[in-house]
């Protein structure tokens, strides 16, 4: 058999050699080079921060600086022992409030999907993670500071407990969503009920991805300053357990922000040795959540 | 075979409590998170009651700040919070854009790709105190050797917020772009298309719901940042065209006064407050529906 290979008809030649210097291919490589250049230019301020972070803040840490209580202006020493207490007290309060009520939320939404309502609820919590934290705290001021007639640690970890909230929803929602459907049909298959599937087998299975969630909510609510500025305040003293805690508290983020902005020299190293503990405690969960969240396969 | 028919009852009553209660504890638990939202707005509401009475909508249009004279108006503010956020989304668009599109192709491998994901969403993790801490010492100081920046002001601020907000930008664009339709792209690529008329042709319109809807979530971001602007912005309360002066924002105003302010004054803060979570909220509302639009497709 013979077939004839029929020559183009009107097209002349067809070069099918990608043309280095047509306009098109400059483009794509001028774009993809503005594209690499770009993200070169995203994580920069990444690194630059941190080296400052290191640098500055490493040199400003020591063992007083953990126990000891913050100096006055122009006074040598000192450390913030009472801010860091303060902190843990504050974001332990929004903790024990908001991870229950997170949870269960969370188990509602994916465990009794129930449409509409669980698709408003979802949306309520999006919406709720994109509350300024300032508002927060204004909304925590005159719900709590102007009920009880008292800056407290309560008021600041109430208002953390907010911001908590849908990271703590989402991340739960996601992971048991991710638990198999096999799972819960097996458990009904034997007989069990709603609460026994749920909280025997399904929340045990989700669990390391729940906790990682709630590491991360709880390292970003330690971070948070704004929603604290007017509800915990600020002090120079140890948190005050006679006056159960009804009386401003000292956190460390606030300390960076009051340290940071007046010109004493010694007062500013310690913002800086602050701000280092503050951005490792972020850094290191997240590291570690990620590469927690990289293994789990269900 | 000893074994007898297994005997089928129904559930005693007080498993059937007992379930029907952990049914009804955790929907209302999920419904307190949508009475969260619905409470903040109302207490913020009732405790700007006193501030909407006396100054009306002018406040918003009115531009003095004197606690003296009682006399309160928001417009600095407003200005500043609208011009930094535009000036931050301004710059952060094309670099998020570019960092969703180069970490959606084939650039890398996918190992340095995640690291780079990785690194980016660092950059969100970052505490915003610690970004007004970084720009104080570092930023200020640098601007001024080769601008007209004589202090704190408009710029170091917004070029701040430009690097908050970009993670958001980013991630919720590589979102948009890795969801488009495979099919979409081998059909452009089939037809001859290049990879960047691949991606500026095909991929980018079918993207462009979820990557408005991160820009959009990211000027929400960008609006209601509160700590680095406040430390970086120098809180004048003077409406100034020039970036390389002071200027003001609602949440920056906000964090400065509250704690000393009393009577009236507290309720013009609350009054500003509420102005910025409608504003927020509008901001919000509309770049969820986008992204859930987005993951519906």
């Amino acid at each position: 058999m013979n077939i004839s290979n029929p020559e183009p008809s009107g097209y002349g030649e067809i070069n099918l050699k990608r043309n280095l210097f047509s306009p098109r291919t400059l483009f794509g490589l001028g774009m993809s080079g503005l594209a690499g250049l770009f993200t070169l230019m995203a994580i920069v301020p990444l690194f630059i921060i941190l080296s400052y972070l290191i640098t500055k803040g490493v040199s400003s840490l020591s063992a007083a600086v953990f126990t000891e209580l913050p100096p006055p202006p122009l006074v040598d020493g000192g450390g913030f022992g009472n801010a860091i207490l303060g902190t843990v007290l504050m974001v332990g309060i929004g903790a024990l409030i908001s991870i229950p009520l997170g949870i269960m939320a969370a188990i509602y939404l994916s465990e009794f999907n129930e449409g509409k309502v669980a698709e408003w609820i979802r949306f309520a919590t999006n919406v709720l993670s994109g509350v300024p934290s300032i508002i927060v705290g204004v909304f925590a001021y005159s719900a709590i500071v102007l009920t009880f007639k008292s800056y407290s640690a309560w008021a600041g970890g109430f208002a953390l407990s907010i911001l908590m909230l849908p990271i703590i929803v989402r991340t739960t929602d996601e992971s048991l969503k991710l638990v198999p459907q096999d799972v819960r049909q097996a458990s009904v298959g034997i007989g069990a009920n709603q609460y026994q599937t749920v909280l025997q087998l399904v929340l045990p299975a989700a669990l390391p991805a729940i906790i990682t969630g709630i590491t991360l909510s709880i390292a970003r609510a330690a971070g948070e300053t704004a929603p604290l500025l007017f509800t915990a305040l600020f002090t120079q003293f140890w948190p005050n357990w006679d006056a159960l805690l009804v009386e401003p508290t000292a956190s460390l983020a606030v300390l960076v922000y009051n340290f940071a902005i007046v010109p004493f020299k010694n007062q500013q190293e310690l913002a800086w040795g602050a701000a280092f503990i503050l951005v490792m405690l972020v850094l290191v969960t997240s590291v570690i959540s990620r590469l927690a969240t990289a293994k789990r396969t269900y | 075979m000893n074994d007898p028919t297994p005997k089928i009852e129904p559930r005693s009553g007080v498993e059937r409590t007992l379930d029907s209660a952990f049914y009804w504890s955790a929907k209302l638990l999920a419904l307190a998170i949508a009475g969260v939202l619905v409470w903040i707005t109302i207490q913020v509401a009732i405790a700007a009651i006193p501030a909407m009475k006396e100054f009306g909508i002018g406040f918003i249009s009115n531009s003095s700040w004197n606690p003296v004279k009682n006399q309160y108006g928001v417009w600095p503010a407003i200005y500043g919070t609208v011009v930094s956020s535009l000036i931050a989304l301004v710059l952060s668009v094309p670099i998020g854009l570019g960092v969703a599109i180069f970490l959606s192709e084939d650039y890398l491998p996918p190992s340095i790709q995640r690291i780079i994901v990785f690194l980016v969403e660092l950059l969100a993790a970052v505490p915003s105190v610690v970004y007004g801490l970084w720009g104080i010492f570092v930023l200020i100081p640098f601007l001024k050797s080769f601008t007209p920046l004589t202090g704190p002001g408009m710029l170091p601020a917004a070029l701040i917020l430009s690097v908050m907000i970009l993670p958001t930008i980013a991630a919720i664009g590589r979102d948009a772009i890795t969801n488009v339709d495979l099919g979409l792209r081998q059909a452009a690529v089939g037809l001859g298309a290049t990879r960047w008329e691949t991606i500026s042709q095909i991929i980018l319109p079918a993207a462009s719901s979820g990557i408005i809807g991160g820009i959009m979530l990211a000027l929400g971001r960008a609006l209601g940042e509160t700590m680095a602007v406040t430390m970086l912005i120098g809180n004048s309360n003077k409406v100034d065209v020039s970036v390389f002066k002071p200027s003001n924002t609602v949440s920056s105003l906000l964090a400065n006064q509250f704690a000393e302010a009393s009577g009236l004054q507290i309720a013009a803060l609350m009054y500003a407050a509420l102005i910025l979570f409608f504003i927020t909220l509008v901001v919000n509302v509309l770049a969820q529906l986008l992204v859930t639009r987005l993951q519906k497709i």
